[in-house]
Formats: structure tokens, C-alpha cells, sequence
């Protein structure tokens, strides 16, 4: 502080110091992205600290990257928290139950330090009962839980964040694993009147629930916007609550069948429509988890205003999908089983003309011959949809032909991701391997960050991915590729990518070593039936010492050497260090 | 940058046409692939060379159906809720039993046909009643677990699951009840 003496006061100006720091922390407040507070917290140590403490929202992408004393040391006025835990082949079962990812170490820092919490966002960690009895305690102005692909926690953990929590505005369970000990949770909402509540997604809970706790909550929460019911819920049920809560506009529809197999009931079908036509606000449908097809048509009322329709749990045709996806103009975001087929697929691409995102899950996982949906249904969206930017799309058969034409009719795509069921499929009308399909997907899609591929594939099918793929952040590898090559020509080419999964391919300590320069930039490697050995990892251990080289067997009871290869390798940077909480059959090299 | 160098060096030394594999990735038993892909095997001579083109494949036989782990990669939560729903048609050919668990409100069918060894049915069990049922012994049945498998079999007895073969289970069992253990004593649990 300067001091000047003008005339009988003392006159004392801030220094130019403490301006700009006070200028700086306004602007900050202003700065979302964390990429952009990244970049600022680089410029000197006054604006580290100034951003440091101006960040509200925390992202970790991967919970083993950095602990959380040294999160809680470093930002102290956080609101909100995001963490990532377990790789996402731990979807698929290949990585073991009780890897790790738990999230008692974050919570337990947390209660010391940010009392002011206000949300909290998982994904694929571990969260137990008393996880959520701490954040239910600890946090008084908590209003968000998000979880999502979560597991170790029960209808009695959700009870103590439900009845703790006074000011929770946002409950969302997404595909957990939720374990039902016989709590009624939903009775234990607060008996505010009027709630605060804004969103309620159960859709993954497995286990039955009190509905006339759920109407009553439904009827004195008027904010309430987005509601995802679980399975348990009837459609006669479901009509209770949408007449209650017109104002939606999300909507989880449960089973969307009625108790017991009616007779076709045809008076109810129309309640169900108008009950629909007076949810003028809705946009998001989804739910439809024992879906009884005559029922459908009841959505199209809110159809003209879609933009996400997920029907990706009903098993329906596509004479059942045609007369409520006609009606779906505005739709960019449409999630559907194979069972509507090549047909349902060129219905949609009739009338979707604004489609950004597709998604086509296999109702039969077995390795068939044929399917449901094939190149001409991919086809079809490419001609139709020609503003798609995410396709994930699972068949038995694919063209190169098809995938060469999608790269072209569909520019902006940024997500990718074709799953050829029948592992090592060739094109099967030319018989040739799928490498031109997806070198174009690569080469013409300029904007490309996320790739998933399959088929038979050779070495030739990365060299195009690393020659053409520079803003691949995420790519997906599975039974494909013939060398060391395959692995080299991505570890080098792709310049951006940030994520690599790989499993039985044949790629080995060669192909892992040509991404010794990389590795530090990216967030994780997952590599399982692989041919790396344990010595080739080591090597990557001892060269790069700030990376946690994980080695694990998938199934932890087979006894005996299996062979020179390793099962599992994950590896990832840290700034901790090896993980204290990794299970015995984790090997850190 | 020097490692790079190392690297390009061993890997213009190496003899492309040995280090090459012909077969799956690994061909051990972890991937639990039979080797009935020979259809798709390309000829060493054809490695290494620019064009990979291959003869007409459109006699591709498709794998045995082993269970491959993780494929294709669907969430098993998406599996189960599928493979729960298969359509009404197929009742003919099925064998659907009422499945019960003691506390769940709801009975649920399974079609056993869907299933080649007890194995696979604790497993689908487990998967539908999030319960864990543990390992059979035949001395001891169920140790160590809080549900236990029962049946009712054509005599109207129930029935410890896992005692008599898979065939003559699947032929004889008429629905299926999971118990607590706390109430399966007498029947020799």
C-alpha cells in the first residue's frame, strides 16, 4: 500500500499489485473452461494462486492421477466435483471386481475443505453406503449427485443423501449397479412443500418402489423437469405422474407396460395420449424398458418437439418405430435395438433430417451371420442424416463400400464407432479386409476425436489411422491389426490421442515402446491380450518414471504361469505415485 | 529421442515373415476362442506387402459361440435386460420358469433353455437378483452365502439346485425359488 499526505488525511491507495489481482479474480469468474484455467494458471505464480482460488469446478479424469490432499491444498473454493474412476473396459468385465477406484479417500479429504460443496459427479467408481452418509452429513448446501456406471452402494445409501440432503435439487443414477436392501428411499425425500427438486433419474435402480411416495413427491415438486423411472414403474402408473407433472422435460417412461397383459384396452391408450398431448414441454424420451408396442403410438403428441428418443430397451419392429418416428422431425439424438432393422433405420433417415447422434445396440450378442441391420441400414442414415456427428453402431456385416460412403455424406462426424459383432469380418461382399472403410472415416472426417473399430483389419488400417487421425483423442481397438506396426503407426501419428484401449490384438513390447514419447500426454493405455511382456513393461516402468504401469489377470483365480505375456496392462500418469489401495493381484511395475 | 532410433533399428531387423503370427492374438486359453477361424487366415506371403487384398470371403463361417469376455462390448446391464426380454414368439421353443427371491416383490421368468450349465444360471441368477449365491460344494451345498438356489421339481418337492445332472435338472425343474439361507435348513444346507 502507498501512502500519500495531502493536506490533514492520510489518502492510501492500493498497490498496483493488489489491482490487478483484484481484476484478475473478476475476470476469472468468467473462465468455465478448465482447459483456458490451465493455460492461465501457467503465467506466473500470482495468477496460479488468483486461479487456484477462483476455480469452482473440479475435473478429474482419472481419480489415481492425483491425490486428493493435493486437490484440496491446491483449490480451496470448490463447489463442484467431477471424478473418473475405473477404465471403461471395466464395462465389458475385463477388469476385476475390487480394482479400486473408491471414492472414501476423496470424500473423507473433502468434508476438511469444502464445506461449501454443492456437487458431486462420479463415473465408474466405487461408492459405498457410507460415502453417501458422509456427503449426506457434511456438505450443507449440497444440491447435485450425479452417478453414474457406479457401484457399491445400496437403496440405503441413496435413503441418507435423499433425507440429509435439504437442498437437493438433482438426483441422477445412471446405469449403477444398485444393491436393493429393502429401504424405501423414496419416502425419504424431505416433506417440504413445495421441493426443490428439479431431476430424478431411478432408471437403473433394480428393485421395486413405493409409487404413491413417488406420486406425492411428483405432486408437490414443481420445478421438476427431468424424471427417469426404473422399470418398476407401469404405464398406468407413469400416466399418474405425467398428468401431475406436465411441466417435464425429460421423461424415463419405465416399463411402458401395463401390470398384467390386458386386452387391448383401447380407452386407455387414448387417456395416454392426451395425458402425453398436455406435456407440452417435453423433449427427452427414453425408458421403454418392457415395452408394450401398442403403446407406443401414445408418445406422438410430444413427438414434432423430440430431440432425443431413446428406444434402445424396446424390443420393437419397424412397422411398430414408423408411425411415432415419422412424426420426428426435430430429432438429433435417437438410440434404438437392431430389432427395427435396415427398415426402421430408413424410416428414421426419412424423416430425422437434423440427427446428430445414432446409436444401434445389438438385441443378439451372439457371433451370427446375419442381423438385423447391415450396411444398407448405415447407409441409409448417411444419405438421410447428412448432419451426424456420433455414430455407435453394432452389426453383423458391414461394407467398406457403406463406411467409405458415410465418410463422405457425413463430414462433421467427431465420434465413430462401428462394432462388428463377428470378430475378424471382412467386408463381406468383396471379402477384403474393412481397412478402406475406416482409413476414410479417417481421412475424410476432418473433425474426428473419438474411433472405435472392428472387422478384420490389418496393419494398413492404423498406418491411415496415424497418417490421418491427428485429432483422435480416444481410440478403441479390438480383435484387429497384424504387427508391432499396427501400434506404431498410432503411437506415432496420432498426435492428439489421449486415451488408447486395446484388447487381443497382436501388438507387443515393439509397438508399446514407440509410444515412450507420448505416453506423458495422454491420460491412460489399456492394452489386455496383448503380446506385451512383463519385461517390456518394465522397461516402460523404469523409462518413464512418473507413470503408474499397472499389470493384472483379468480372472484372478487361475493358478499357474500362464505364459510370457502379460493379461492386462494399464498404465497412466500420476502425480502420486504408485496407488496404496491396489489389490493384491495388481502388480505395479 | 534417442530411443526412437533404437526402435526403428530392431524394427528393420527383425524378420517380418517369423514375428508374425498367423493365429488369434495370444491363442491361449484365456481367450477362450476355438481355432475355427481358419477361413480368415492370410498366407505369410501376402504379410508386409502393400495391398492386403484377400480372396472372396463370402464362405465366412463365423466362430463357434464361445463365450468371448467383454464381446462385443455391450454393457452386461444392457445384456441382461435384453437377453430378459426375449420376445413372447419364442416361448415354443423356450422353457420359462418363475424365478422367485425372498424379499423381492416381483416374480421374474427365466427361460432355462437359455442356459448350458449350472454355471451359467447362478450367474444369470445372480445377475437378475443382484444377489450373490456362492460357490456349491456337494458335501456342504451353499456355504458362505446369503441366497440360496432351490427348485420345485415334477414331484412338487423342492429341491437343492446343483445336486442331480443339468439335464435332468432342466427336465424336472418346475420353478425356482432363491431362499435365505437362514430358512434353507432341511434341505440339507
Amino acid at each position: 500500500m502507498s501512502k500519500h499526505v495531502t493536506g490533514d488525511c492520510f489518502i492510501t491507495y492500493p498497490d498496483q499489485d493488489q489491482v490487478l489481482e483484484n481484476v484478475l479474480e473478476n475476470v476469472l469468474t468468467f473462465l468455465k473452461s478448465r482447459r483456458d484455467r490451465n493455460a492461465v494458471a501457467l503465467v506466473c505464480k500470482s495468477w496460479y494462486r488468483t486461479e487456484a482460488y477462483t476455480r469452482s469446478e473440479i475435473f478429474i479424469g482419472n481419480c489415481y492421477a492425483v491425490a486428493p490432499q493435493r486437490l484440496i491444498q491446491r483449490f480451496t473454493n470448490v463447489r463442484s466435483v467431477t471424478i473418473k474412476g475405473k477404465p471403461r473396459f471395466a464395462d465389458f468385465s475385463l477388469v476385476p471386481l475390487d480394482w479400486g477406484a473408491h471414492f472414501t479417500p476423496w470424500v473423507v479429504t473433502m468434508v476438511t475443505a469444502y464445506r461449501a460443496l454443492e456437487k458431486i459427479h462420479l463415473k465408474r467408481m466405487s461408492v459405498t453406503d457410507d460415502d453417501l452418509t458422509m456427503v449426506a452429513r457434511s456438505f450443507p448446501s449440497f444440491k447435485e449427485l450425479v452417478l453414474i456406471c457406479c457401484d457399491g452402494f445400496s437403496t440405503g445409501g441413496i435413503a441418507t443423501v435423499v433425507s440429509g440432503c435439504r437442498g437437493l435439487r438433482v438426483l441422477e443414477l445412471i446405469e449403477d449397479e444398485v444393491s436393493d436392501d429393502n429401504v424405501d428411499w423414496i419416502s425419504c425425500f424431505p416433506v417440504d412443500n413445495p421441493t426443490k427438486l428439479e431431476c430424478l433419474s431411478f432408471d437403473c435402480v433394480e428393485s421395486a418402489i413405493n409409487f404413491e411416495s413417488l406420486e406425492k413427491l411428483v405432486a408437490r415438486s414443481p420445478m421438476l423437469k427431468k424424471l427417469r423411472l426404473n422399470r418398476y414403474v407401469t404405464i398406468g402408473q407413469l400416466y399418474r405422474l405425467i398428468t401431475l407433472a406436465p411441466q417435464l422435460t425429460h421423461l424415463g417412461t419405465g416399463s411402458y407396460s401395463p401390470v398384467e397383459q390386458q386386452e387391448n384396452d383401447n380407452s386407455r391408450v387414448s387417456d395416454y395420449v392426451s395425458a402425453f398431448a398436455a406435456c407440452k414441454s417435453i423433449v427427452c424420451i427414453s425408458g421403454f424398458r418392457e415395452i408394450a408396442p401398442e403403446y407406443l403410438p401414445a408418445i406422438v403428441p410430444v413427438c414434432a418437439n423430440l430431440t432425443s428418443l431413446n428406444l434402445s430397451y424396446a424390443n420393437i419392429n419397424a412397422e411398430q418405430l414408423k408411425p411415432v418416428i415419422r412424426h420426428c422431425h426435430k430429432l438429433q439424438v435417437f438410440w434404438a435395438l437392431d430389432s427395427i432393422g435396415d427398415e426402421g433405420l430408413q424410416a428414421v433417415a426419412a424423416t430425422c433430417k437434423d440427427l446428430r447422434e445414432l446409436r444401434v445396440f445389438p438385441i443378439d450378442a451372439a457371433e451370427n451371420g446375419e442381423g438385423p441391420v447391415s450396411e444398407t441400414g448405415l447407409l441409409a442414415i448417411s444419405v438421410g442424416c447428412r448432419k451426424l456427428q456420433s455414430v455407435l453402431y453394432f452389426c453383423q456385416q458391414m461394407t467398406n463400400a457403406a463406411v467409405i460412403a458415410m465418410s463422405k455424406n457425413c463430414p462433421d462426424l467427431v465420434v465413430f464407432r462401428l462394432c462388428i459383432i463377428g470378430r475378424f469380418r471382412p467386408d463381406h461382399v468383396t471379402g477384403e479386409p474393412m481397412d478402406e472403410g475406416f482409413g476414410a472415416i479417417v481421412k475424410n472426417c476432418k473433425k474426428l476425436t473419438r474411433l472405435a473399430v472392428s472387422g478384420l483389419l490389418t496393419d494398413r488400417a492404423f498406418s491411415y489411422i496415424g497418417q490421418y487421425g491427428k485429432l483422435v483423442r480416444t481410440l478403441s481397438v479390438a480383435f484387429a491389426g497384424d504387427s508391432d506396426f499396427g501400434l506404431k503407426y498410432v503411437l506415432e501419428g496420432c498426435t492428439n490421442l489421449q486415451k488408447l484401449e486395446i484388447r487381443d490384438s497382436p501388438f507387443g513390447d515393439l509397438g508399446l515402446w514407440s509410444g515412450l514419447h507420448r505416453f506423458y500426454n495422454m491420460r491412460f493405455v489399456w492394452l489386455s491380450s496383448c503380446r506385451v511382456s512383463q519385461e517390456g513393461c518394465l522397461d516402460v516402468a523404469r523409462q518413464l518414471p512418473r507413470l503408474v504401469v499397472e499389470v493384472f489377470r483379468r480372472d484372478e483365480d487361475e493358478g499357474g504361469e500362464r505364459s510370457d505375456y502379460v493379461d492386462t496392462l494399464y498404465m497412466y500418469r500420476s502425480l502420486n505415485g504408485p496407488r496404496a489401495d491396489a489389490p493384491s493381484f495388481v502388480k505395479i511395475l | 529421442m534417442d530411443h526412437n532410433k533404437s526402435t526403428l533399428n530392431l524394427f528393420n531387423n527383425i524378420d517380418l515373415a517369423t514375428e508374425l503370427r498367423l493365429g488369434l492374438p495370444g491363442s491361449d486359453d484365456h481367450t477362450e476362442i476355438k481355432k475355427s477361424l481358419s477361413g480368415n487366415k492370410r498366407s505369410s506371403s501376402e504379410m508386409g506387402s502393400s495391398t492386403c487384398t484377400q480372396e472372396n470371403e463370402s464362405t465366412f463361417s463365423p466362430p463357434t459361440k464361445e463365450q468371448v469376455v467383454g464381446w462385443p462390448p455391450v454393457r452386461s446391464y444392457r445384456k441382461n435386460i435384453i437377453q430378459a426380454k426375449k420376445p413372447e414368439a419364442e416361448m415354443g421353443s423356450g422353457m420359462f420358469v418363475k424365478v422367485s427371491m425372498d424379499g423381492a416383490p416381483y416374480l421374474r421368468k427365466m427361460d432355462l433353455k437359455m442356459y448350458k450349465s449350472y454355471e451359467e444360471l447362478m450367474k444369470g441368477l445372480q445377475e437378475m437378483f443382484k444377489c450373490i449365491i456362492g460357490l456349491y460344494s456337494e458335501r456342504e451345498g451353499y456355504n458362505g452365502s446369503q441366497h440360496v438356489p432351490t427348485y420345485e421339481d415334477k414331484d412338487g418337492d423342492w429341491m437343492l439346485v446343483g445336486d442331480v445332472p443339468w439335464e435332468m435338472f432342466v427336465n424336472s425343474c418346475k420353478r425356482l425359488r432363491i431362499m435365505k439361507s437362514c430358512e434353507a435348513r432341511g434341505l440339507g444346507v
